[in-house]
C-alpha cells in the first residue's frame, strides 16, 4: 500500500436520522491528487467536513498524519488545521475584507512574520493563481472564477500540507476549470502537497486525479487510479461517468416506507 | 399521557438550547483574545456599524417620543393647573421606563437583525467555517466583538434617547406651549434623583442589551443556513428580543420601583 | 487607514453618550457636583412628618440650607425623630427658630422650612429644634373642617 496521510476507517455518519455513510472506508495518497467523486447528495462535502474534524462521526476515526482528529483537543486540533488548507464551494472569502487581507489574515494570524514579510508572501500567492493585480478589490468584485482563485491563495498562504477542495469546477466556464484544474496539480506537483479534490465533474476530475474514489449511497463503490476507474465494469461506476439517466443509482428518490404509493421506478 | 410526554419532550428540548446558548455566551466572551490590537479594530469597526449607525433613529425617535409626552401630559396636568410638573413627568418617565425600553427595541430591529443577518450569511458563505479551518475560532473573531460592542452600544444609546427626548420636550413645552423654563427645570430636579432614577435607567439598558445582543448573536450562529433560515432567524431575533425586553423589563421595574 | 473614519465616528458616539449622560445628571437631575459641602447636624422632633423622605430639602426663606440626613422613630417619645445637615456657611440660625414640615405646590414634595427666631444662642452641631410644626394631613384638615361646620350649624 502507498504512503497514506489520511485514513478514513469504518465511517458511520447519520445526519437529522438519514444514513450518509455507513462502513466508508479509504484512504488518501500523500503528494498526491485524490478525487471523490459521487452524485449529489452522497455526502462528499461531509468527507471533508469529517477530515477537518468540523464533525464528529458517530464511529469509526480519521487519522490525518498518523493522528485521530476526532480525539484532539482543541487547540491540538486548531494546529492540526493550520497545516490543512481548504477551498470552499462558495471560496467563502471574507466579505468584510479586501483580497490582499484575505490572504494575508491567516498569516497574521498564525505567524509573527513582519508586514513587509507578510506582503510578499500574499504577492507571490496572488501571483501563483495569477491575480497579482486583483489585490486592492473587495471579494464583491471579483467574479466567481477570480473568487475561487482567490480562495485557493488563501488556503495555500500557510503553505499547508494538505488542501482540500470542495467542488472547486461547480458554475465555473470552461476556461476558469481548465485554469483550476492546471493550479490544482501545477500547486500539488511544486509544493509536494497531498491534494483532496472533491466533484462529480467527471472529467475534469480524471484528468488531474492520481487516485480515485467513488461514493454512492454511503459506501465507497470504486477506488483506484483514473484509468482503473474508467475500465471499471460495475454499473454504478458506468451510469456515473457515463451520465446515464436511470440505472442502479435509481432516477426516481426512494419513497418513504409508510408512504409507498407507487412502485420505485415505475412512471408517474 | 400523551400530552405530557410531549409537554416533557418540548421542555428538554427547551432547556437544552438553553444550555446551549448559555454555553455559546460564556464561550464567545470569556475566550480571550490573541491580539490586543486587532480586536480593538474589530471591535471599533462593530461599534461603528452597531452604535453609530443606530444613532440618527435614536435621536429621532427620542425627540418626537419627548415631544408628543410633552403635549400629552401638558393637556392632562393643565386640568389640574400643574403645568409646571410636565417637565417631571418627562423625566421620569423617559429616564425610568422609555428610554431603555423604546432604545432596546428600536436596537433589536435596527442592529440585533443586522447582527444576525449577517452572521447568518456568514454561516451560509461557509465564512464560519474558513475561520474554523484555519484555525481560528469564530466565535472569537466574529461573535465576541459583536456581543460587546451590543453590550457598550445600547446604554450609550438609551442615555442619547432619554437627553434627545428632554430636549424635545422642553421645545414643545416651552417653545410652544409656554411652560415657564424655570419651573420646567426645577420641578425636573426635584424630582429626579441621579442614582435611583437615571443610574436604574443606565442599569435596565445594560440588562436588555446583554439579552438583545445574546439573542441576536446567537440566532445568526444557530440559524439555518439557507436563505428562508437566516429571514426566520432574524424575525425570531427581532419578536424573541423584543418579549424578552418587555418581560425583563417588568422584573426589573418590580425590583427597582416596587416597594415590598 | 481606512477604518480612520469608522474610529473618528465611534469616538464621537462614545463623546456623545457620556455628554448626554453629565447632561441628564447635572441639567436633569440637579447633581451638583460640589454638593460635598461641609455641614453640621440638627435634630428635630415631629408628632407627624407625613410624607417626609429623607434627603428632602431643609429651606430658609426658600434657599436650599441643608437636606434630611435620617428619619427614625422615636420610641419613647412616639415622635418622628429627624436628623438633617445644615450647610456649614449657614451658621447664624438662632436656637428658638422654628421648623415646619411644607408641600412645596399642591401635590408636590414635602420640605422642611425653618423659620428664623430671636435667640442670641445659635445652632452648632448636635443641637435640637423643640418648636416644629408637623405636617398638614388633608384628612385631619378635612375632617376639623367638617366638625366647625358641623357645630357652627348648631
Amino acid at each position: 500500500m502507498v504512503d497514506a496521510y489520511i485514513k478514513v476507517q469504518d465511517i458511520h455518519f447519520t445526519r437529522g436520522g438519514r444514513v450518509i455513510y455507513e462502513n466508508v472506508s479509504l484512504t488518501i495518497p500523500r503528494g498526491k491528487v485524490t478525487a471523490v467523486m459521487g452524485p449529489s447528495g452522497t455526502g462528499k462535502t461531509t468527507l471533508l467536513r469529517l477530515i477537518a474534524a468540523q464533525l464528529t462521526p458517530d464511529s469509526g476515526c480519521v487519522l490525518v498524519d498518523g493522528q485521530d482528529v476526532h480525539k484532539l483537543s482543541r487547540s491540538d486540533l486548531y494546529k492540526v488545521r493550520k497545516k490543512m488548507g481548504m477551498l470552499f464551494q462558495s471560496g467563502a472569502l471574507f466579505s468584510d475584507m479586501s483580497v490582499y487581507e484575505n490572504i494575508a489574515f491567516p498569516i497574521e494570524e498564525h505567524t509573527k512574520l513582519s508586514a513587509s514579510a507578510i506582503k510578499d508572501i500574499v504577492a507571490q500567492k496572488l501571483h501563483s493563481v495569477g491575480l497579482r493585480g486583483a489585490a486592492g478589490l473587495m471579494p464583491s468584485e471579483l467574479s466567481g472564477g477570480m473568487a475561487r482563485r482567490v480562495a485557493l491563495a488563501r488556503a495555500i498562504a500557510l503553505d499547508p500540507e494538505l488542501v482540500m477542495y470542495d467542488e472547486p469546477f461547480t458554475g465555473q466556464d470552461p476556461i476558469s476549470k481548465g485554469v483550476l484544474v492546471s493550479l490544482i496539480r501545477e500547486l500539488n506537483d511544486s509544493a509536494n502537497i497531498t491534494s483532496v479534490v472533491v466533484s462529480h465533474d467527471v472529467e475534469e476530475s480524471l484528468s488531474i486525479a492520481d487516485h480515485v474514489c467513488i461514493l454512492a449511497g454511503g459506501r465507497v463503490i470504486a477506488e483506484g487510479s483514473a484509468d482503473d476507474i474508467r475500465a471499471s465494469d460495475n454499473p454504478q461506476v458506468k451510469q456515473f461517468l457515463n451520465g446515464e439517466p436511470d440505472g442502479p443509482v435509481p432516477f426516481h428518490y426512494p419513497e418513504a416506507a409508510n408512504g409507498m404509493l407507487y412502485k420505485s421506478g415505475a412512471s408517474r | 399521557m400523551k400530552a405530557i410526554i410531549s409537554m416533557g419532550a418540548w421542555l428538554f428540548d427547551w432547556l437544552e438550547a438553553v444550555g446551549r446558548a448559555g454555553i455559546f455566551l460564556v464561550q464567545s466572551v470569556f475566550r480571550l483574545p490573541v491580539r490586543f490590537g486587532e480586536s480593538v479594530n474589530l471591535l471599533v469597526k462593530q461599534l461603528y456599524s452597531v452604535g453609530v449607525l443606530s444613532l440618527v433613529i435614536i435621536i429621532v425617535s427620542g425627540t418626537f417620543i419627548g415631544m408628543v409626552l410633552s403635549l400629552q401630559g401638558y393637556s392632562i396636568l393643565a386640568k389640574f393647573g400643574s403645568e409646571e410638573a410636565v417637565g417631571q413627568l418627562l423625566a421620569l418617565s423617559l429616564l425610568r421606563e422609555l428610554s431603555p425600553v423604546v432604545t432596546a427595541l428600536l436596537f433589536a430591529g435596527r442592529a440585533g437583525s443586522s447582527l444576525t443577518a449577517e452572521i447568518g450569511l456568514m454561516k451560509a458563505t461557509e465564512q464560519l467555517s474558513s475561520y474554523e479551518m484555519m484555525g481560528v475560532d469564530p466565535l472569537r473573531r466574529v461573535i465576541a466583538p459583536r456581543f460587546i460592542a451590543g453590550v457598550i452600544c445600547l446604554p450609550l444609546l438609551s442615555l442619547i434617547f432619554s437627553a434627545s427626548g428632554i430636549l424635545g420636550g422642553q421645545l414643545v413645552s416651552v417653545g410652544w406651549l409656554g411652560v415657564y423654563d424655570g419651573a420646567f427645570w426645577s420641578s425636573m430636579q426635584q424630582s429626579v434623583y441621579f442614582d435611583t432614577d437615571i443610574m436604574n435607567g443606565v442599569i435596565k439598558a445594560v440588562c436588555f442589551s446583554v439579552v438583545v445582543t445574546w439573542i441576536a448573536v446567537y440566532q445568526g450562529y444557530e440559524c439555518v443556513p439557507t436563505s428562508e433560515g437566516i429571514g426566520k432567524a432574524t424575525t425570531r431575533t427581532v419578536v424573541l428580543g423584543s418579549l424578552a425586553i418587555l418581560a425583563l423589563d417588568f422584573i426589573l421595574t418590580a425590583a427597582m420601583f416596587g416597594d415590598f | 487607514m481606512r477604518s480612520k473614519r469608522a474610529e473618528l465616528m465611534v469616538g464621537c458616539f462614545i463623546v456623545l453618550g457620556v455628554v448626554a449622560l453629565i447632561y441628564l445628571a447635572v441639567q436633569v437631575s440637579g447633581l451638583a457636583f460640589s454638593s460635598k459641602k461641609d455641614t453640621y447636624q440638627v435634630v428635630a422632633r415631629f408628632d407627624d412628618i407625613a410624607g417626609l423622605s429623607s434627603r428632602a430639602k431643609v429651606s430658609i426663606a426658600g434657599v436650599e440650607v441643608g437636606n434630611v440626613e435620617s428619619i427614625t422613630f422615636d420610641k419613647e417619645l412616639f415622635m418622628a425623630l429627624v436628623k438633617m445637615n445644615i450647610y456649614s456657611d449657614v451658621d447664624n440660625i438662632p436656637t428658638d427658630s422654628s421648623i415646619a414640615v411644607l408641600t412645596s405646590g399642591l401635590l408636590g414634595e414635602k420640605y422642611l422650612g425653618i423659620s428664623i427666631g430671636a435667640d442670641d444662642e445659635l445652632l452648632t452641631n448636635g443641637s435640637e429644634i423643640y418648636d416644629t410644626q408637623s405636617a398638614l394631613v388633608l384628612e385631619t384638615l378635612i375632617s376639623q373642617f367638617l366638625f366647625k361646620s358641623g357645630d357652627s350649624e348648631k
